[in-house]
Order: C-alpha cells, then structure tokens, then sequence
C-alpha cells in the first residue's frame, strides 16, 4: 500500500477499494517500524490521525468529501499546526504548540488529508543536509550513512522512504528540490506568492515558499492544486488565478524550448551526475522539446547575494524569539539582558547562530549600502537575466544539485561546501521563479535530480514536462530497499 | 551673550482607526491587559501584517490637511532592536520613503498674528505595548494592548523659537487632526506625544547648536514648562563656557525638571531595511482626489470664514473655530440668534468659562446651541438685559428650562414700561437731593459719571429688571431739567 502515488491512493478511496484508517494506519504501523532509521519525523501522533482517519471515512460515507478526503500527508515541522508542536527543527520551539493553523494547513484540512506528523528539517530550515536539526540528521533512505539534503530532508525521506505518500516543505534557496533531488522525489517550489505564507515560521520572507514533495509530477499537481492561491493575510500572496494544474499535464512537449544554461554544467558538477541530466535530457528531446544552449551569467553572483539577502531577513525575523511570550527560555535569567542572551545561546544552533550574526552585520550602518542594498540591485539583475532568456525559451533545465547525497559529517564543518550544494537551486528564489526537481537516475546508486526552471506563475509548464518525462522514464518509480532490510 | 532657542517638535499621533495597523485587533483605551492582543500582535511564528487602508487614508488626510507631498511609493521598514514590549524585535515603520513629504502649517499665534512652521515629513508606524513595572514583585509585565495601534510620526522643522510658539503648533495640530477625524488627540491617554528638540545659539547665528530630546510629553502644560526648564539648564552651561551634551532626556513634571534618561548616548544601530513582509504602498492621484473630496473645512479655513462672514477678529474667530464642535456649536448660535458678535461673545464668555468650572467638554454642555441663541433673542428684544441674562443663562444650565421658561418663571421680564420706570426715577431723584445738586453744579464731563448713582438705586429698586437704555434717557431729561 506505501508504494501506492497520491493518485492512486485518491482513486482507490473514491473507489472503497480501502478506507482511509486502513490507508493511515499501513502508513503509521511503517513509520512505526522505519523511522528510527529515517528519523524524518520530529513528531507523529497516532490517535490524532487515526482518528482523523476516521472522520474522513465517515465524511465520505456521507458524501461530503473534499480533494484529499482520507489523503495520508506529513507536513514540514515549519508549518504551525494547532495544538501540534511546530518546533521548526529548533530547541528553541521545542515546548511551542501554537494556538492556530498555518493557511497551507487549514487548506489541507479543508480538503479532508490525513495528517500523521511533523517532518525533521534543518533548525529554521537553515541547511542542506538536515544536519542542523536540534532532533538530530535524518537520513537518506538510498542510503542511511548519507545525508537527505535539507532544508526539507524529513520531508523528502519519509516520501521516499515510503512512510508517506507526500509532504509538504519550503524553499528558500533550494530547500524542497535539493532534498527531492538526492532521494529520488519530486518537488516544486513554487513561484514566489503562489502559496501563503502565514503560519510557516519564516527564514527569509522575500524568498521563503511552501511546496509539495511527492512520487510523481501529477501528484505535485494535486497538492499544488490545493495549496495555491491568494491568501487575504499574506500581503505577498499573489492574487493570480489558479489554474487547472492537472488539465494540462498530458499536453505534448512538441515545440517546447527547453534553455540549457552552459554555467550549471561547467566547473563543480559532477561528471557522472552531469551524465544522468544530459540522458533526462534527451529523453525531453525525445518527446519534441529542443534543447537551446543558453547563457545565464548571473549564476555566479547567487550565492553571495543569497548570502546576504537571506541572513538579513533571518536576522530579524528570528528577533521575536526572546524568550519573553513562548519558545525556549533560560533558567532564572538575573535580569533583561541575560534572559536575552542566553535564552538565545540556549535556544539556538550554531548554523542559526551564524546566520544571524552574518544579517546583522550586513544591515549594519555603515555596511547596509555595500551588502543589503547592493544584494537587492544584484537580485534585480539576476531576475533580468532570467526574464531575458525566457524571451527565447519555455523552460531552463540542468541539475538541482552538483552531485548526489553525501555523507552524514562529510560538509557540517565546511559551511562554504555546504552553501556550494544549493548553487543552482539559490538564483530561483532570488528571482521569484518556479522550481522544480524531477528525479533523472542514479548516481552508485543514489539519486540525482533534473531540475525544471519556469517563467512566473507558469508551474503548470513545469509540471507538464515533468509528468510527460515520467510517461517515458521509470526513474520515479524506483524504489530504496526498506532501510530495515538493507541493514 | 543673547541666545536664540531653536525648537523641532515630533509628535507621536495615535490615530482613530477602528482596528490596529498591522491586525484586526480593536484599539480601545484602558481594556484588560492583553486582552487586545492578537497572534500578529504577539508577533507568533508565521504570523503576518497586514496593513490597515484606513491608517493610509487618515495619513494621507492628514499630508493634505498640511498641503504636504503625499509620497507615491512608500515603503516601511523594519527599525530592530529588542524590548519585552516590541514583540517581534523590530518595529514597522517608514525610515525611507514616508507616506507624507514636506508641507507648511500656518498657526494662529494668541496675539491674532500667525507663525508659519515647516512639516519635515509624517511617517506611519505602530506602537509598542507598555512594561508594567508595579505589581509583579521585581519582575515586570508585558501588556500588548497598544501594539500594534497605529500611530502617524510628525516631524517638524527647527522653526520654533519660543515655548510658546510650540503650545501653539500642538494646539494648532490637535485642532487639525480632529477636524480630520483621525485622531482624538487626547493628551492625556496618549495619542499626542510630543518629542522636543531643543538647542541654543548665539542670537544672530545660523549653525544650530547641539540638541537635547526631551522624550514623550504629555500635556501642553508640560511642553510649555519642559522647554522652558530645558533652554534655562542649557543657557546655564553655555553661560558658564560649558557644551552641551547630546542626550534624551525625560520631564519630570512631579519634580518639575528634564534629566538624562541614558547615561551613555549609545548612538543605537537600528539596521533599518525595507519590510519584506508588506508592498509598497502606491498611491495614485485617483486615491488621493478621492481623499481630499472627503475632507471637512479645516480649522485655517473656519477662520478666515468666521472672520470674514461674523466680522470677528481673528483672535476670536480661531477661539471659536478651535474644533469642529465649538465651530458647530458657535454657528447654530449665531444664526439662530441673528447677531454673531454677541454670539461670539457668549460663547467664549459664559459657555467656555461654564464648561471650563464645571471641567466639561462641550459635548456635555447643559445649555444647547439653540437654547443660547433663544437666550440671547430675549437681549436682543429688550426682553431681559445683558446682565440677567447671565442670571438666566445660570438657571437654564442648572437645568430650569429654556430662556423664556426661566425669565417667565422667575419674573425676570425687563421694565420697559415708560410709567413705571418714570416713578422709579422720580423716586430716587426726590430721595436723594444731595446727589442731585451735586451733579447739576457738575460740568458735562463728571456729569456722565456721577449719573452712574442714579441708575445705580433705579436698577436696585427694580431688581434688576429696569431697562437701562430707557432709564439713561429717563435720567439725562429729568436730571437735565433740574
């Protein structure tokens, strides 16, 4: 039954062929026995979906069903759910049970999924490798020594683990489609406003988005489906229609452009990973696209305007975790300043903890105009020069990720090797574009993504491509040998 | 050495809005603490603002109200620094580009002249919540309440130069914004707060001296009396060949003092940068005709109306065009009665001096605007003189019934009746022979003052009530005829 897609599972619960407490409790007894291996969920509650489980049987029974009616789905612990933890990977929200759902939440809800639990991530989705979470690394199902990739690692492992049949994450430079990438999913993030984003604790607001991470394009689309659209309280929620992602995922890539920027397959890429791209590539070919070499020269400016712009923005909005109204705070603080300092020392991990000093030193007098301010004209520039080579093309492609998973260890020490995994994935979200990461074979044994840049607002396109390659490839379908028999 | 005082003000303005700038949580004084406080206010994880159009409107009301630029793209930024009362670590504010640019605002000044002073700029932003220091023991408590509640910064230039002046711009701008209906302006709750920046320099100079803030004053009394203790402690030091120290300072109207409020002037680094969180707010010139069509009379129009259209001067007329309500109140009763001058003088004289003893606002004034004007009718109709009808006016604010109900129920109808009165004075001619011969060995001049008597003791004799033109005329002919 884990092996079912999420297209799949909704046929067979509309069909009786299994009820959604038979479908969540298969899911809670593999978790049961997995996830110790895995560790992709921070929290599962067991009642709480069986017995949603059951409403949603019960709801069908009465014909009342909503689009994920009984739909088993794990949510990326940066999502606030009401009265469940929402710990964002972090000591410092380990005791935080907020009072209100998320809007992606309540959209789940209102279209009757199942939630089983909270997915690990990096500690307030800061990182690539799911390392700096305060519950400890998950682990990649392919290969339980290596890293998932992160920010959304949990996410991508239980999906690929088959502990879920889809999860939510977010994406602030790569975060859903590198962690898809290196277990074998796929994942979109979407255009920048296409999903809320209330009640998702925030890293970087201007990059931060939610997406899904699921076995398949179609099932990206039903999730999607669900998750877009304007929201009245998230002011940069974009009030553009939602079209019908799934109408369009048989329509024929005959005449599409797909744009092969010659900068993600230089220098860095490995070669063996750079090999499976150019296969899923002519598979593209095959289906009537037409590869264009292409030119992005802003590449190189992504990651060091990423890392100014996204520290900033962290910097200050992880100011509100003080200690002073909920979250972590220290023993018997002596007065204000210590309650502050080490309530935050306590609370927080190093690799946050870098983040913010690196903000607060960018938004500094005196340093404002030379680091924020020219990291915003640099974006522009970034985003011009995608705006201009989607004058020519349909589509960029190349790899999500310069390489498949690494080891558990193998870049924690190293933050600029870590920062180098997110080189393709960081310029998207600085340009406000849909992302996608399409699973596109393996590398000794562990996989590699395809990833599928669109214009704005144009993730049917992406998702189109996407599901036509799966029609010709199996990549998708592979599945890792249970972590408990590889063992 | 001579020193001129140079003074900019900033006001913290609370606006009227119905809901909080940033949430839809209410703004009402004095509630429960945190009982206003919603997840956006309490700055929970995820949560976000959400701005409030009515707090753009009032601003832009209020740039209109001042001939201000209104700015077509503003943007707010984030100003970072932690305190248990700023929940979120950073407050929403507008560093670079303000809703309102420069504008001008002409303040009638107590002698009828006017003082022209420059807006630097208005900016929207929220409020913090208070520290509760009393009652929790050594710890302190956290009351979000006025998070969040919107609040229009306006920065003036250094065109003050007396305390008095100041008074006058703040009583000018609560004037102002409550014709607007954007704020209450209510001092005392907190939605005027008053910044001072204050410097010396040699009088004929132009560099401005070093400046002190005098932070958060809350009544006009206190900004009057906070200037002047400020320019005195700085001219003391320059006096004595000392610099001034570029500080905040508090008032401490208890001690009746400014001091420091820090030691250090820690020059604070709040890292400003634009609100990822909200858009920038684009306003068009359809939005802002739209505004303007919706604007009142403002209180410099009333009173260039009320002096041309009463005949009033322009001391009176900016009395009475104060707020909209006096402005309201004194027009019924200029109408309705038919003479706006006496109108005009009723209204500052017995109506505001009543409301003033008995420490009310107009709105609960015992006597209505057509209840003076029927009142002053009956002086205008030799009903009842000037002098009873304040006996009457009395009467009808402690709730005895309108003019005529009084006069009639007291008896206080004037004497007009040429017979009765012509006995009165004959009555007191025969009574007093002395005083009369007096005045006719009396030449013209002390004549006028000596009759003064006669009225005197005809007034007595009739309580009052005898009508004082015909009893003059009585007088000048029997008096004359000796």
């Amino acid at each position: 039954m884990y092996e079912l897609t999420l297209a799949r599972i909704i046929s067979g619960l509309q069909a009786g062929e299994f009820s959604s407490e038979e479908l969540t409790g298969s899911f809670l007894t593999r978790i049961a026995a997995l996830d110790s291996q895995l560790n992709s969920f921070i929290t599962v509650d067991p009642d709480a979906a069986m017995a949603a489980a059951r409403v949603a049987d019960q709801r069908r029974a009465a014909g009342e069903s909503g689009a994920l009616n009984g739909v088993p789905i794990a949510h990326k612990d940066i999502f606030c759910t009401q009265g469940v933890r929402t710990s964002c990977g972090s000591r410092m929200l380990d005791n935080f049970v907020p009072p209100y759902d998320a809007t992606l939440i309540q959209r789940f809800n209102a279209a009757g999924a199942v939630m089983l639990g909270k997915t690990n991530m990096d500690e307030f989705a800061m990182g690539s490798s799911n390392e700096t979470s305060y519950y400890g690394a998950a682990r990649n199902p392919w290969d339980t020594t290596r890293v998932p990739g992160g920010s959304s690692g949990g996410s991508a492992a239980a999906v690929a683990g088959g502990l879920v049949p889809a999860a939510t994450g977010t994406d602030t430079g790569g975060s859903i489609r590198q962690p898809a990438a290196l277990c074998g999913i796929t994942g979109l993030k979407p255009t920048y406003g296409r999903v809320s984003r209330l009640g998702m604790v925030a890293f970087a607001s201007s990059l931060d988005q939610a997406g899904p991470l699921a076995r398949s394009a179609e099932d990206c689309a039903i999730l999607l489906a669900t998750m877009a659209g304007v929201d009245a309280r998230d002011s940069t929620s974009a009030d553009v229609p939602v079209p019908d992602y799934a109408a369009t995922l048989g329509d024929s890539l005959q005449g599409l452009r797909i744009g092969l920027p010659r900068e993600y397959f230089g220098e860095g890429l490995d070669a063996a990973t750079g090999a499976r791209i150019r296969d899923a590539l002519s598979q593209l070919e095959k289906l009537g696209a037409t590869l264009v070499d292409i030119s992005l020269t802003s590449t190189e400016l992504a990651i060091p305007t990423y890392y100014i712009v996204a520290p900033a923005e962290a910097s200050t909005n992880l100011s509100r975790f003080d200690g002073v109204r909920y979250g972590h705070r220290c023993e018997d603080p002596t007065d204000l300043l210590d309650l502050y300092t080490r309530t935050r020392k306590e609370g927080f991990g190093d690799e946050v903890k870098r983040r913010i000093l690196v903000g607060t030193y960018a938004l500094s007098a005196g340093y404002y105009d030379a680091y924020y301010k020219k990291a915003q004209q640099v974006r522009r520039v970034i985003r011009d020069d995608f705006l201009a080579r989607f004058e020519d093309v349909d589509v960029i492609a190349g790899p999500t990720t310069p390489g498949p998973a690494f080891p558990i260890g193998a870049k924690s020490d190293d933050p600029v090797a870590m920062y180098l995994e997110d080189v393709y994935t960081l310029a998207v979200n600085l340009a406000g574009l849909p992302g996608m990461s399409v699973p596109a074979g393996f590398v000794d044994g562990c996989p590699v993504g395809l990833q599928l840049i669109g214009r704005h607002f144009d993730e049917a396109r992406l998702l189109n491509v996407a599901h036509q390659l799966q029609q010709v490839t199996d990549w998708h379908l592979q599945r890792p040998a249970n972590p408990a028999e590889a063992a | 050495m001579a020193w001129e005082t140079v003074i900019g003000l900033e006001v913290h303005l609370q606006l009227a809005t119905s809901s909080k700038i940033f949430s839809g949580s209410a703004t009402t004084f004095g509630a429960e603490p945190n009982t206003q406080a919603s997840a956006v206010d309490l700055a929970m994880p995820g949560m976000l603002p959400v701005l409030n159009e009515e707090a753009v409107r009032f601003a832009v009301m209020f740039g209109l109200g001042v001939g201000a630029d209104i700015g077509r793209r503003s943007v707010f930024d984030r100003k970072n620094y932690f305190y248990p009362d700023l929940p979120k670590g950073y407050q929403i504010s507008q560093f670079h580009a303000p809703i309102v640019g420069e504008g001008n605002f002409d303040i009638p000044m107590p002698d009828g002249s006017t003082h022209r002073i420059g807006i630097t700029r208005a900016h929207l932003e929220e409020d913090a919540g208070k520290s509760l220091h009393e009652d929790f023991h050594g710890l302190t408590g956290i009351d979000l309440n006025r998070a969040g509640t919107p609040l229009l910064e306006i920065v003036t230039e250094p065109d003050f130069r007396t305390a008095e002046q100041a008074v006058a711009y703040l009583k000018a701008l609560h004037s102002l914004v409550t014709y607007l209906g954007i704020s209450d302006g209510n001092m005392a709750e907190g939605s005027m707060r008053c910044d001072i920046n204050i410097s010396l320099r040699p009088s004929g100079t132009e560099t401005l001296g070093t400046r002190t803030e005098i932070k958060n004053v809350n009544s006009f009394r206190f900004v009057e009396r906070a200037i002047r203790h400020e320019v005195e402690r700085q001219m003391d030091i320059l006096e004595d060949g000392g610099s001034i120290v570029q500080e905040t300072r508090l008032y401490d109207a208890d001690r009746d003092e400014t001091r420091s409020m820090r030691s250090k002037e820690v020059a604070n680094d709040y890292r400003y940068f634009p609100e990822p969180d909200l858009l920038p707010v684009d306003i068009d010139d359809a939005y802002i005709q739209s505004v303007r069509d919706t604007l009142p009379e403002l209180p410099a129009e009333k009173r260039s109306r009320f002096a041309q259209q009463y005949g009033l001067g322009t001391y009176d007329a900016a009395v009475l065009s104060d707020s909209p309500a006096l402005a309201d109140y004194f027009e019924t009763v200029a109408n309705d009665s038919g003479d706006p001058k006496i109108a005009a003088n009723w209204v500052q004289g017995e109506l505001l001096g009543q409301l003033n003893r008995s420490d009310m606002s107009l709105q609960e004034s015992q006597v209505s605007a057509p209840a003076l004007a029927g009142l002053i009718k009956r002086i205008l109709d030799d009903t009842i003189s000037g002098k009873i009808a304040k006996q009457v006016f009395e009467a009808m604010w402690n709730g005895e019934g309108d003019a005529d109900a009084v006069i009639e129920a007291r008896g206080l109808k004037q004497v007009s009746d040429s017979g009765e009165l012509e006995a009165m004075v004959d009555r007191v001619i025969a009574d007093s022979p002395d005083q009369v011969a007096q005045y006719q060995a009396a030449d013209e001049g002390k004549q006028k003052k000596l009759v003064g008597y006669f009225v005197g003791q005809i007034m007595k004799l009739s309580r009052g009530q005898a009508n004082p033109q015909m009893v003059n005329k009585l007088l000048a002919s029997k008096l004359g005829k000796g």
